[in-house]
């Protein structure tokens, strides 16, 4: 059963060939069997999971189940979920039961989902790699000595190794694209403010943006149908109209324009990688699309200006875990600064500290100009090479990342690893929609093929999946040794 | 720009996070390549360019000055480290004075 699709899944519940008891007792046991290779997941929440189950079940038999009614998907460990640990990876949030479900969990959990648990990712998702978990790393089903890539890495990892139908991932620079891409899923990063960020742990607020992670283009739709949507609750979600996302799937790709920026091509791009997208964008000249070739000019600026606003806004929101009011506090503190000093130091990993210090430093009396407000500067340029190349094409095409999966403890530089993700940064900046296909393969490593639509253009981006997955068997290739 | 080792003191303590010696040594060391990254930025002619807040230019919504979420003192005083008297508790701030 864990072969079949979201959507599988979905008629095959609705037909009565199985049942989401049935389904769901498959997955844990195949957790309980294989998660000690992956670490994929934080907390497992087995009792909610069949309780959950034997409610869609009971829909079915009455004829009113949701949209989504009784497959079985994780979340992200930073999405709060009501009386469920939510750690976020972090020593900081080990205690964390949170009193309230995220909007996303609750839209999820209306539409019938069954969640089986919570996956690892990077410590407050600052990472690409899964490494800096206070809970051991995540691993790649293609190869364990592997990164998942990061920091939804634990969601790809438990998806590509059929270790749930489905997950939810956050997108801050990369975070659902890059580690879809490293472990051949498909993910989408929706254009920001479409799902709702209420009950998402804040890393960098103007580039947070939730969202689907899956075997197909399809499952993605599927989710993102329950996902999106106006929240009240979140003062920057968008407040536009939910189209109906699968009846576009088929739709014809004749005289779609594809922009290739020549930035995405060559350069520190891994040449067997760039053979793999090449082949999949003639795929797509197949299906009736044109290409042409485009310039982002200032794309080189992309991760410069994130490595500015990013841990800005991450320094002000993580001033929110001080000891006081939940998560970890230290032992006997002698008085409030040491309370708040030692609770920090010992509650964060480095990487988190460092982009603490970073963000605090840049926006520091006599700093402040000098850095943020110019990296913002820079961010309206990186944005407007994206506005003048959208008058131009229907969507951009190119690498997800520069390499397959890298090895644990290989980028050990940060700098390096950063730069890993220059084809996804800049999308963030831009808070534009961008979905990752896996559309090759470098040796025995999957490749993505990441398309960057127009703001709100979910619909055409996943409607390009769709066909492009109706032509190739990129997303049935299955990591060996998990049957 | 290179950072010094007051700098990064300096910025612990604005941060709020203790630091051995030797964290701020390695820290120094991380931090100096990530200002060094971030750097480029200083060579790019931004005169006349709007910073950027939000990707879609919006502005803060507003809603009605009005309760909208119900009281849940215990549910959030059930999760926190020591709470007395339905009050967090922290150590002493302010001495008691005759």
């Amino acid at each position: 059963m864990h072969k079949l699709t979201l959507a599988e899944q979905l008629a095959g519940l609705a037909a009565k060939q199985f049942s989401s008891e049935e389904l769901t007792l498959d997955y844990l046991a195949r957790i309980e069997r294989f998660d000690s290779r992956f670490n994929s997941y934080i907390t497992l929440a087995p009792e909610t999971a069949l309780e959950a189950a034997r409610a869609a079940d009971a829909a079915y038999a009455r004829g009113d189940a949701g949209a989504l009614a009784g497959v079985p998907i994780a979340h992200k460990d930073l999405f709060c979920t009501a009386g469920i640990k939510t750690s976020c990876a972090s020593k900081m949030l080990d205690n964390f039961v949170p009193p309230y479900d995220a909007t996303l969990v609750s839209k999820l959990a209306d539409a019938g989902v069954v969640m089986l648990g919570k996956t690892n990712m990077d410590e407050f998702a600052m990472g690409s790699s899964n490494e800096t978990s206070f809970y051991g790393r995540a691993r790649n089903p293609w190869g364990t000595d592997c990164v998942p890539g990061g920091s939804s890495g634990g969601s790809a990892a438990a998806v590509a190794a059929g270790l749930c139908a489905a997950a939810t991932g956050s997108d801050t620079g990369g975070s659902i694209r890059q580690p879809a891409a490293l472990c051949g899923i498909t993910g989408l990063k929706p254009t920001y403010g479409r799902v709702s960020r209420y009950g998402m742990v804040a890393f960098a607020s103007s580039l947070d943006q939730a969202g689907p992670m899956a075997r197909t283009a399809e499952d993605c739709a599927l989710l993102l149908q329950a996902m999106a949507g106006f929240d009240p609750r979140d003062s920057t979600s968008l407040d536009a109209p939910v189209p109906d996302y699968r009846a576009t799937l088929n739709d014809s790709l004749e005289g779609l324009r594809i922009g290739l920026p020549k930035e995405y091509f060559g350069g520190a791009l891994n040449p067997a990688m760039e053979a793999g997208v090449r082949t999949a964008i003639r795929e797509l000249e197949q299906l009736g699309a044109t290409v042409k070739e485009i310039s982002l000019p200032h794309t080189g600026l992309a991760v410069p200006c994130y490595y500015v606003i990013a841990p800005a806004e991450a320094s002000a929101n993580l001033s929110r875990f001080d000891g006081v009011r939940y998560g970890y506090r230290c032992e006997n503190p002698r008085d409030l600064y040491d309370l708040y000093t030692r609770t920090r130091a010992e509650g964060f990993g480095t990487e988190v500290k460092s982009r603490i210090l970073i963000g605090t430093y840049a926006l520091s009396a006599g700093y402040y100009d000098a850095y943020y407000r110019k990296a913002q500067q820079v961010r309206r340029l990186i944005r407007n090479d994206f506005v003048e190349a959208f008058k131009e094409v229907d969507v951009i095409a190119g690498p997800t990342t520069p390499n397959p999966a890298f090895c644990f403890d290989e980028l050990s530089d940060p700098v390096t690893m950063y730069l890993e993700d220059i084809y996804t940064i800049a999308v963030n900046l831009a808070g534009l929609p961008a979905l990752s296909l896996p559309a090759a393969f470098v040796g025995d490593k999957p490749a993505g093929l990441q398309l960057i639509g127009n703001y709100l253009s979910e619909a055409r981006l996943l409607n390009i999946g769709h066909r492009f997955q109706q032509v190739t068997d990129w997303h049935q290739r299955r990591a060996p040794g998990l049957d | 720009m290179a950072i010094e080792t007051a700098d990064i003191e300096h910025v612990a303590r604005l941060a709020r996070i203790g630091m051995t010696p030797s964290e701020v040594a390695d820290l120094q060391t991380r931090l100096s390549k990530i200002l060094h990254l971030v750097d480029q930025l200083q060579a790019v002619d931004t005169s006349g360019v709007e910073p950027l807040s939000h990707p879609l230019d919006a502005v803060q919504r507003l809603r009605a000055d009005a309760v909208t979420e119900t009281n849940q003192r215990e549910a959030f005083l059930a999760i926190a480290p020591a709470t007395e008297d339905g009050l967090y508790l922290v150590p002493k701030v302010i001495d008691q004075v005759e």
